[in-house]
């Protein structure tokens, strides 16, 4: 065995002698990096699903205007149908709006009504509608979807325009949720950090307690600042990274088994996550538990190792 | 060489200095004893030596080194070179009489090597080379402070520092425990050696600095317990 080796066998005995001495501590330090590190991944995984949906459904999204029907009974419709002039004077309007808007579609009664029975043809409802019964449309695209309130407020209220709806409206709500639940998580993760620091600083209380034999001889045979420390250091890193291990395990079994075998089966309306993202908020988990390790444990040696 | 010049400690609750103007000198290989009652401030010179604790007023030297004004990165190598033996012995119970010698030098990075040859050599000195894979509990009194010496010494330290070494110990241990000493210093290590054993300094006859209240009230050559 090199001798690089065997100085690491030493420390690493020493260490594992430190955790086995005070097993349940260890647990606990483990446990909670597992939880406080799931919990930050979950949010990170919610931040991408969020985003992943805005790109799936933001490339979908169009503004609607409906034109007033003959049954319309708003305000701007008190005239009954759009006039030919009103409809002209909306696409030069929207014409005039490029190149926000990107693309316009007129959807005509008996294009509305073909695509009204094509999406409820097993419904008993497709039977008693007509053509007539169903609004004149402008269908726009826009090339920053961001910007859609500006054609809102264009085209709101204008006579002849029965109503402007923008799709976003409704998704903004679920984004809103989305976004609420991802704050939640983030923050249960951020709490949980804290907790799990004071657990390292407890953690190497007691170890320094546990080890104060050893400590002290070392101090007597002249061990250097870091050689005290380092067992320490070594035991605090080794929660981190068997929590950030479990942790893993936890997001792994999210993307594989909840979103892809259970949600994704049930809802068909977007596309989820994929593995990158569970693969970043993995590393991501992992670095900072390491990192908050170490800096706990390091500024929490300090107070009890004086050389 | 040793050097205490005027220095003053004074961390005692009751206000009285745990040292008073110690001003003291020892040379290379000498063997001192450090005598007075608990508390007269003994443990306060060798504490002061290794740096567990700074001289209010004065200088502590070693080979001209002022302790008291040491960064604090180089205490570490300060207390490499300088072997400290206690009462309790304080030795590590999980482990073998090797291996605790070998912890010594495990935790200054020294190579296997060195330690397979070193190890061996030093339990040979102090007689307990047949032991070398007993318990601590495993001892008696006497060879437990052997292995406590021996790995105070594995380091191949200038002083060998000793509090009360021979306070667990009945008197015919003692008495090995001080020939053992004895050898090490005649092999060129200064000793320094806190103690309140009478029969020990008297039978000794090494130089004796006595301490009461802080206070050195005598420093002498081939000197007596002095109290009777």
């Amino acid at each position: 065995m090199s001798p690089f080796m065997t100085r690491v066998r030493f420390v690493l005995g020493e260490v594992w002698q430190g955790i086995s001495r005070s097993i349940t501590l260890t647990i606990a330090l483990i446990a909670t990096f597992a939880i406080s590190l799931s919990l930050l991944g979950v949010s990170l995984l919610v931040g991408s699903q969020v985003n992943e949906m805005k790109d799936y459904w933001f490339d979908k999204v169009e503004i609607s205007i409906f034109l007033c029907t003959s049954g319309s009974d708003t305000a701007t419709c008190t005239n009954g149908p759009a006039t030919e002039a009103q409809k002209s004077q909306i696409r030069t309007d929207l014409e005039a709006m490029q190149p926000l808007v990107a693309e316009i579609f007129f959807e005509s009664q008996q294009d509305a009504y073909n695509r009204f029975i094509e999406r409820f043809k097993s419904s008993p409802i497709s039977a008693n509608v007509t053509p007539d019964q169903l609004p004149e449309s402008f269908r726009i695209k826009l090339s920053n979807p961001e910007e859609f309130i500006t054609v809102v407020n264009k085209f709101t209220s204008r006579p002849g325009i029965e109503a402007v709806r923008d799709q976003r409206a409704t998704l903004s709500k679920l984004f809103s949720v989305l976004g609420g639940l991802q704050a939640l998580a983030l923050g249960f993760g951020l709490a949980m950090l804290v907790v799990t620091s004071l657990l390292v600083g407890n953690t190497i209380r007691v170890t320094a307690y546990a080890r104060r034999r050893e400590i002290g001889i070392m101090r007597l045979v002249g061990a250097s600042k870091m050689a005290l420390r380092l067992p320490f250091l070594l035991e605090a890193v080794f929660g981190a990274l068997v929590g950030g291990i479990i942790a893993t395990g936890i997001l792994s079994f999210i993307k594989g088994y909840l979103v892809d075998q259970v949600i994704a089966t049930s809802f068909t309306f977007t596309s989820f996550f994929g593995w990158q993202a569970v693969v970043s908020a993995s590393i991501i988990c992992l670095v900072s538990g390491t990192l908050l390790a170490f800096i706990t444990a390091w500024f929490g040696i300090a107070r009890h190792l004086k050389v | 060489m040793i050097k205490f010049e005027n220095v003053t400690m004074a961390y005692r609750k009751d206000g009285n200095p745990a040292l008073n103007d110690v001003t003291f000198e020892i040379a290379d290989g000498e063997f001192v004893f450090l005598v007075g009652q608990s508390g007269a401030g003994k443990s306060t010179i060798l504490r002061l030596l290794i740096r567990e604790e700074t001289a209010k007023n004065g200088t502590v030297l070693i080979d001209d080194i002022n302790i008291g004004m040491l960064p604090q990165k180089e205490v570490p190598k300060l207390r490499r070179n300088i072997g400290m033996v206690f009462q309790d012995f304080r030795l590590l119970p999980e482990k073998t009489v090797a291996e605790n010698v070998a912890f010594a030098l495990q935790v200054l990075s020294k190579s296997p090597n060195e330690i397979k040859q070193t190890v061996p050599a030093v339990l040979d000195l102090v007689g307990l080379l047949d032991k070398a894979n007993r318990r601590p509990e495993q001892l008696s009194g006497g060879e437990q402070q052997r292995v406590a010496i021996a790995r105070a010494l594995v380091n191949r330290p200038a002083i060998l520092m000793a509090d009360e070494p021979t306070g667990n110990l009945d008197p015919d241990t003692s008495v090995e425990i001080m020939r053992l000493l004895d050898q090490i210093n005649k092999a060129g290590t200064t000793v320094i050696m806190a103690t309140h054993d009478a029969g020990i300094v008297d039978q000794m006859r090494k130089r004796v600095i006595e301490i009461t209240g802080g206070t050195i009230i005598r420093d002498q050559a081939r000197g007596v317990y002095g109290y009777s």
